[in-house]
This record gives C-alpha cells, structure tokens and sequence, in this order.
C-alpha cells in the first residue's frame, strides 16, 4: 500500500486515498523554499492577526507593511494606530509605531511629522474614527496639507464596539444603534467624507480603493506605492480610503460581505482616484 | 549672557521657551494666554527654527503635543481654564506613556466659559489628575514673572528626567503683568535622540511603541505600579517651597502663586500691628510639601489658607496639619483677587477671634 504520513506523524492521519494524498502534498509543498510565492515581508510582525475571518484589515495591513519593505524604509517609518478594530495595528507593523485617542490620529501624526519632516508618517483609521469623532482632526490635517498619508478602512459600521452605527452606514443598512435601518430623517446621511477631502487645495493624492477581490488588491498596493512616493516628494497629503467588509457585525459570511459590499457599498462609495496628479480635481 | 528686561509674563515665558531650545509649540487662542502663540510665531521659528503651529482646536493641541512628545523632543503648549479642560483626555495618554512635555495653564476665573480675570480654580484639575485613572502631573506654581520664566526651563528638565507631563500652573494675572525679568542664555535645541523615541526602526534595535493600551488587566496594573513608584520618588525628590518670617511667627498665611505675594503684603501689614504672620508658598503643587508644613503646625498657632477658589489647597493643608493646629480659610472666586487689607481682615477674624 502507498502509505504517506502528514507531518505530525501521527499513526492515525494515515492516508490511503490517493486524490487526498495528492493535495496534501501540493499543500505541503508550498513549505518548501523553492516553492514560496509569498513570504512575510520583514516589516510585519509573527503576531497572528486579531481579526475576524474575511475582514478587509489583514490584506490592508499586509499591503500597507509589503509597500514599507519594497520602498526599504522601515527605518524611516512611524504609524499610528487609531481606537477602534485596528487599535492593536502596532503589534503587527515591526515598525515604530504609536497608539493616538480616538479620533487623533492625525493630530498625533502632526506632531510626529512636523518634528521629523524627513521621516515617513502614516495614520491608519476606520470610519467611527476619523470621520466622526475625530472628523475636524481629519479636516484640519488635510487642509494644512501635512504631508503624511492617512489611511482610511471604511466598512460602515463600528466593528470593535461591536456593530453600531458609523457615519458611514448606508441608509437602510441594520447595525444594533439603528436596528431598523438607518433613517436620514433622524440619522443623517452617509458622509462621503474622502469626496470632502478631496475638495481641499492642500491634499494632493486622493482615492478609494477596495480589497474584495484579488484585482483590487493589486490596485490597491500601487495607490500605497504612489502615496509613499508623493510623500517623498514632499507633495502634501495623500488619503486613501479602503472600502472594507465586517464579516461579524454584518452577520455574514466572508463570501457573502464580499458580495453585499459590491452591490452595495461599492455602488455608494465609487472607487478610483478622486483626486490625483494629472486628474482634474474634484473642485 | 543674561539679559534683563520689562516683560509680560506671557511673552517672558514665550521667550523662555525659546532660550530652552523648545523644539516645537502648539497652540490654540484662549484669554488671558494668546500671547504666548502670539510671541512664538513671530520669534519662534525665525529664530531656532522651532515649530510653531496653531492647531483647530485645544483636542487637537494636547494630540500634537503627544505626537512631538513621541519624537523625544522639548515640545510644549500652553492655554487657559476650558482649553485646558479640552485637554485632559489627551494629558492622560500622556501620563500614561510617560511622555515627556510642558503644559502651562494660565488659569482664568469659572466655572463654565467663566471670566478672562485670575483665578486659582484649577487647582483640583491640575494637582489631583483632572483626566481620568490614576495619573500625576508635577505642578509648578509661579508667583512671579521671573518664575514663569525660571519654571519653564526647570519644567523641561523635569519631564526629561521623570518622563512625565510638567505642569505650570500659571493665573491670568501673572500672565498679563509686566515685571523685570533675568532672562537666561539661550539653550541649543536638542540633538541627542532618546532610545524609546519614535525615530524610525532601524536595523539594530527592535521597535519603539509608545501605547496607553495595556488591555491584560495583570499588565494594566503593572504599568499602574510602575507609575506609582515613579510618583512616591518624586514626592522624595521633588518638593520646592519657599517659607517668608514662619520662623518666629504666630500664625501663617498659606497661599501659591501671586496670592502668595499678596499674603506677603498683609503680612507686614501685620507686623505694624505687632502680630507675628508668617507665609507659607508651596512652589510644587504636586508633589505637595505635606512635610514641611505638619513640621511648621507644632510651631504655630494657627494657619489661615488664602486661595483664589472656594477652598481647594486648603484640603491639602489640612490633610498635612491632621488636626493640629486650626486651619482656617479664606477664598475669592470668579476673577477677582484679595486685597492685603481683607487678608489682614481675616486673619484678625479667623485666626485672632476679632480686631487686634
């Protein structure tokens, strides 16, 4: 008999047949070097992600940490991390990294920046985050024209607190402070606040991106690659919003977040540069 | 060299930060104290190249100032009673990641939006943490325009050394006045990087966080200790008072800052009646010089506290004295300030039993 064995050596995860011996070892494989098309890059930490399964944040970190790496400035980064999902985002970047109060993120970013303008600064923010509490911090960051990158992960709804309504939940869209929907009459409307932004003379680089699909992804890193890149060249700020899912407070599953963000996030929030170099602006 | 000159106290701070090589200010307006961002921009950067920034909003200042402070630079701000209410969710994060930064409060009557005229009310808010969680600012309590000067450059050397948010717990008055003052050379600003600053990682060193967020309640209370032990070192350490006739005297006027100064004058108001009135100044409000003043209650009969508030340091006077002798208190409120004569009023009410 052909028997193989998994790693483990384990007697009893012997297997005999032959179609699942086959894709054990196509898994197996990938452990070795020659056969790696993905590592992680040195700019991200071994501590295993807290998210939840098929939230946007892992691919934003990993993009965000493999742009760092390819530039080769980890020694001339800084990161703040906001309140909210991604508060604990400095026990993944192997960057130096601060944790601002909710909201603050840019005002933290400011300070670093100002005192060391040649050095890299990114913040990194969900909706509650930056465009309620902490919406003036935003504002008043990209109209002075820091020139910082802010990275803005929207996935309408705050996620950490556990699904309450964000300035950014669609109208009609169920979260547990507006539990039958969310009514403009007394709740307002989602803020497009990356469209506002954008209308503010010192930003310079001004997008949406998503990364609900391998395609958008790869999108998405070369918009980082550019915002890194402006930023050296001292062009002012650049904000990029990620249109992500909440898997747990929207009470799906992986799949099924990707596609209602399609059909329906994606249809309000429109990606694609909103203001970029060469773009007409959005004035 | 030194330099004498006629200055106002808020312009002779701003001039102090600049001869202490204050790497960046941030501000916001707020009466009686514009005058420091005021002096900043115009001098501030043309001459060391400081960062000056006006900022949106006090929230925003108190988050710029934890941002510099990350860098390891002398970073500062200063505002006035609600711009520095606006501030103490931030000056608790600060506490917390043991930041070093000066904040200058140039106190202003209220409560609520209040009054623009001197007070002392925020005393409780500076001494006893007006942010949330267990936290200490050191709190230094000039009386003088030379002691603003003088606080600001000692402010930085403590945060420095304690890595911990300074205090200057200022008053409208001393902020407008006009006083000679010695000013001191000028510092270079600062070269040397702190290890635990927020540089950049390089190669060879692991990364720097710099987090208020310990979620493990066991963690938690290990930074709290850690915070603590730092605390009861620097009530070792720390303690700065100035005491005026308490040697021989009957009684003692207790009072900080200007009031301080007032009490003075009632004093030898006293002393040409031939009452014997000493003046006790604590110049660090936290750490409070608890000692010292249950040494001087075995001496004396009595101790009339002055404030400009509704009777703040007077808890702490009488947490020192435990009982031992009266301690008696006298405040004004909502801008204004006591004069000699009514401070002699009430010595001779509270502390003599009537007119002497």
């Amino acid at each position: 008999m052909n028997e193989k064995r998994l790693i483990t050596g384990d007697p009893a995860d012997v297997l005999t047949d032959e179609a699942q011996i086959d894709a054990m070892i196509a898994r197996e494989s990938i452990c070795n070097n020659e056969n790696l098309i993905y590592e992680r890059p040195e700019t991200l930490t071994d501590a295993i992600f807290h998210y939840c399964p098929g939230c946007g944040h892992g691919v934003t970190h990993r993009l965000i940490a493999e742009v760092i790496n390819e530039l080769d400035i980890q020694s001339e980064t800084i990161g703040i991390a906001p309140v909210g999902c991604a508060v604990f985002a400095y026990h993944y970047f192997n960057i130096d990294m601060t944790e601002a109060a909710h909201g603050r993120a840019t005002a933290v970013a400011t300070g670093i920046k100002r005192l060391l303008p040649d050095k890299y600064v990114f913040s990194y923010q969900g909706d509650g985050d930056l465009a309620a509490i902490g919406t003036g911090e935003t504002i008043h960051t990209c109209n002075r024209g820091e020139n910082i990158l802010i990275v803005f992960v929207n996935n309408g709804i705050y996620g950490m607190t556990g699904g309450q309504m964000a300035p950014t939940t669609l109208i009609g869209m169920k979260s547990t402070t507006s539990p039958y929907g969310r009514d403009a009459a007394t709740m307002g409307y989602p803020l497009r606040i990356t469209e506002m932004i954008a209308t503010l003379p010192a930003t310079y680089y001004v997008t949406r991106q998503a990364v609900n699909t391998p395609a958008n992804v790869r999108k998405a890193k070369k918009a980082f690659q550019k915002a890194f890149e402006y930023q050296k060249q001292k062009k002012g700020t650049c904000f990029i919003e990620i249109v992500s899912n909440c898997p747990s407070n929207w009470k799906m599953t992986p799949l099924q977040s990707n596609k209602w963000l399609e059909e329906n996030m994606l249809t309000f929030y429109k990606l694609g540069d909103i203001k970029a170099p060469g773009k007409e602006s959005a004035e | 060299m030194s330099e004498m000159k006629l200055m106002k106290g808020n312009e002779a701070m701003a001039e102090a930060a600049i001869r202490c090589g204050c790497d960046a200010y941030f501000g916001y307006p707020i009466t009686p104290q514009s005058e420091v961002l005021e002096y900043l921009a115009l001098y501030g950067e043309k001459r060391t190249g400081m960062v000056v920034l006006q900022a949106e909003s006090e929230v925003a200042v108190i988050n710029m100032v934890y941002g510099g402070a990350c860098t390891g630079k002398r970073v500062m701000t200063s505002s006035s009673s609600p711009g520095v209410s606006l501030m103490q969710e931030g000056i608790s994060y600060i506490a917390t990641a043991e930041l070093p930064c000066l904040l200058v409060n140039v106190n202003r009557g209220g409560p609520g939006l209040g009054t623009i005229q001197p007070a002392q009310g925020d005393y409780f808010q500076a001494v006893k943490g007006g942010g949330h969680g267990d936290y200490k600012l050191i709190v230094l309590a000039p009386s003088t325009v030379q002691e603003m000067v003088d606080h600001v450059k000692l402010g930085f050397e403590l945060a420095f050394k304690w890595k911990n948010p300074i205090m200057i717990l200022s008053d409208g008055s001393l902020g407008q006045m006009m006083e000679k003052v010695e000013l001191y050379d000028e510092i270079p600003r600062k070269t040397e990087v702190e290890s635990w600053a927020l540089t950049g990682k390089p190669k060879t060193r692991e990364r720097n966080v710099i987090t208020s967020l310990f979620i493990d309640p066991k963690e938690m209370e290990e930074v709290n200790i850690r915070l603590q032990k730092k605390y009861r070192e620097i009530e070792k350490e720390e303690i700065r008072y100035a005491s005026y006739n308490c040697e021989d005297a009957d009684y003692v006027l207790v009072a900080f800052g200007l009031v301080a100064r007032i009490c003075k004058k009632a004093a030898q108001l006293a002393a040409e009646k031939g009452i014997k009135i000493g003046v006790f100044r604590p110049i660090t409000l936290y750490p409070f010089p608890y000692q010292a003043l249950s040494d001087l209650s075995e001496k004396v009969k009595g101790m009339l506290v002055i404030e400009m508030n509704a009777g703040q340091m007077v808890e702490d006077v009488r947490l020192a004295v435990n009982g031992k002798v009266k301690v008696e208190f006298h405040g004004r409120m909502g801008g204004m300030v006591p004069s000699p004569e009514e401070i002699l009023e009430n010595i001779e009410e509270k502390l003599l039993g009537g007119k002497a």
